[in-house]
């Protein structure tokens, strides 16, 4: 099976964020960066599709600057056969503008299998791949929380709130990839020599027109907490006063 | 003057709570942009007809039914066909649509269908200019993003419980369209709703969510958590990851980064030492009680109101407190 996962370079979320001078991003500075969740969960999941079969090529993709390279060798670190980086200055934030730019190289892939994350884990959109799969025309199951494969189609579960669906479809197909499936291997050291050899091949991104920007970013307002009222079950009586007179929950 | 579109979803041909923000909100977005019709679209098996009277109490002016036998389940091929259809042959500026599940796969379909970009997981929304501007909590909720999208239609999900369900009285005028793709085409084809426990509340829509960790040690201890939650009688239960993980609960009841988003008005975490992937997904409740044995768990530092303990000697005492408190 040939497999292609898209996959996003994110920085860190356990990081304090500080608002850019320009107002309208992040402030890069000490920041660190790693696949975005659940690109490394797909990334994971085309893995274990490749074992299982006990063939098939797996290509990860990423768009945005030469950092991303970093991104991609840690998926060919864990396995990967092929990378290649969709050059561009920044990643924009329209998600289409991305997918176009995506489906402009998946197209003549001859793909059976393209696996995006279910969301990136700082746009939080959540909708590059079922925008792509619209690009290319193919069969789109998003958020898979399970996924099986047999003679040419997939089964796969979605999460809902408070219930779930199955569905089915047909191969070559776009599958986004929730939390559930499979949980990313940590690179070996051997895979982390051997990602260093493996084809990492850079071309320009088509991104088009951009319609959606961000204007504005600002931290939301920071918890007061840290309040321990007491220890054991007597404390119970002041938390529920507090909840009934300060809180107004209860 | 443009016409507001809104999506009414609904699962075993109910009308879902989020059909009627997004409804409200598109009205509320026609009325603050200077009037126009708001068009809402439902889909579903025969019957489903039934609930359009109550899109016009909310707001809706127009509801294009879309019946057909096939159409029990959502099936989003022909739900996207069909939406992008009618948004495309209309005068619609904006096409709201709710960030559920089924919005959240919906909405990019449609988007790319139409050649649009859309703007996700709204908790504003506003027309400014020749701009649709809209809220977005971006790097799990610790930065917000004012996002502009220009260019139209604008599609917008909106998130769950971020507008509040408003009567506005219309009486909506029914039409009833056809789907735009033959169900029997769809290549993608769905084969079952595994519907959970429908008298308990949805963690996304429950005022007080119990949650409960690892420190609850077995999964037979989270029966003191369904009683608490009945105690307050409008509270869903969730957990963590570490929960899901040892297979206690279902994934779908956990909550952070990775899980479920909830806002509630009272959070209760109970044996959670407050991981920043577990804050992520109940940061933003309005208040926060945490119940745990180390006086260093990091919880504590963003809980309103902390007692440190057995969470298993005192959840059952804070239940009849509860219940004593809701007597009165
Ligand atoms: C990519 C990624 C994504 C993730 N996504 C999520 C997510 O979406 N949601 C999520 O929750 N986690 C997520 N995690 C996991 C997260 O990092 C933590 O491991 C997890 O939240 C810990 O769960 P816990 O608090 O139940 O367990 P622990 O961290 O083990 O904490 C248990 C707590 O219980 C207390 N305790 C023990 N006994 C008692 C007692 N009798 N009474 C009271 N307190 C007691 C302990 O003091 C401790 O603080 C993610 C991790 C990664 C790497
Ligand atoms: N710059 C990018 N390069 C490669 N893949 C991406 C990029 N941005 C988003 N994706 C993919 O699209 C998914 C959804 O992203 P988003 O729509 O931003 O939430 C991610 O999980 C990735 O799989």
């Amino acid at each position: 099976m040939k497999i292609a996962v898209c996959i996003k370079r994110v920085p860190d979320m356990e990081t304090r964020f500080k608002i850019a001078t320009d107002g309208k991003s992040v402030d890069q500075a000490g920041l660190k960066f790693d696949m975005s969740d659940f690109d490394g969960y797909a990334v994971e999941v085309a893995l274990r599709l490749k074992e299982k079969e006990g063939q098939g090529d797996v290509t990860v993709i990423s768009l945005g600057p030469a950092v991303v390279q970093e991104t991609l060798r840690k998926a060919l670190s864990m396995g990967a056969d092929r990378a290649i980086q969709l050059e561009t200055d920044s990643v924009p934030f329209d998600g289409l503008a991305i997918a176009r730019a995506l489906a402009a190289e998946l197209e003549d892939g001859g793909y059976d299998l393209i696996l995006f994350g279910r969301m990136s884990i700082d746009s939080s959109n959540q909708t590059v791949g079922p925008m792509t799969a619209e690009l290319l025309g193919l069969p789109c199951m998003t958020a898979a929380s399970s996924l099986e494969i047999a003679d040419g189609r997939a089964t796969a579960r979605r999460e809902l709130e408070g219930a779930a669906e199955i569905l089915e479809f047909p191969l070559p197909a776009v599958i986004t990839i929730d939390e559930g499936i499979a949980r990313p291997r940590l690179p070996s050291l051997k895979g982390i020599m051997g990602a260093k050899k493996k084809p990492l091949e850079v071309r320009p991104a088509q991104l088009g027109e951009q319609r959606l920007s961000v204007k504005q970013m600002e931290l939301p307002p920071e918890r007061t907490g840290g309040r321990i009222i007491g220890e054991g079950p007597d404390a119970v009586p002041e938390l529920v006063r507090l909840l009934r007179i300060e809180a107004k929950v209860l | 003057m443009a016409n507001t579109f809104a999506y009414a979803e609904t699962r075993a041909g109910e009308l879902r709570r989020v059909a009627l923000e997004a409804v409200t909100a598109a009205r509320q977005l026609a009325d603050a942009s200077g009037g126009g019709e708001v068009h809402a679209l439902i889909v579903g098996a025969p019957g489903v007809a039934a609930k359009a009277e109550q899109l016009g109490r909310y707001g809706a002016d127009v509801v294009t039914v879309v019946e057909d036998a096939a159409l029990d389940k959502y099936s989003p091929e022909v739900v996207a066909a069909t939406a992008a259809q009618l948004i495309g042959a209309g005068e619609f500026r904006v096409a709201v649509f709710s960030a559920s599940a089924q919005g959240r796969d919906l909405a990019p379909r449609v988007a790319a269908k139409l050649g649009v970009s859309m703007i996700s997981d709204a908790t504003s929304l506003e027309l400014n200019g020749d701009s649709v501007v809209s809220q977005h909590p971006v790097n799990t909720g610790k930065v917000i993003a004012t996002v502009t999208l220009t260019g139209s239609p604008a599609l917008v999900t909106i998130r769950p419980g971020a507008i509040a369900p408003a009567e506005a009285n219309r009486s909506a005028r029914v039409e009833s369209g056809k789907p735009a793709l033959d169900p029997a085409s769809a290549r993608v084809v769905p084969k079952e709703l595994i519907q959970g426990n429908t008298a308990q509340l949805d963690l996304g829509e429950a005022p007080v969510v119990v949650s409960g960790g690892r420190g609850l040690k077995v999964p037979e201890n989270f029966k003191l958590l369904e009683d608490l939650a009945a105690a307050f009688g409008n509270a869903a239960v969730g957990a963590t990851r570490a929960v899901t993980d040892e297979g206690w609960r279902p994934h779908s009841d956990q909550i952070g980064q990775t899980g479920r988003l909830v806002s509630p008005d009272l959070y209760i975490a109970c044996g959670i030492s407050g991981a920043i992937q577990h804050l992520a997904g109940m940061r933003t409740s309005r208040t926060i009680v945490a119940i745990n044995k180390d006086r260093e768990a990091p919880i504590f530092k963003i809980a309103d109101y902390g007692i440190v303990g057995d969470a298993l000697e005192i959840v059952p005492v804070l239940t009849e407190a509860v219940k004593e408190a809701k007597k009165e």
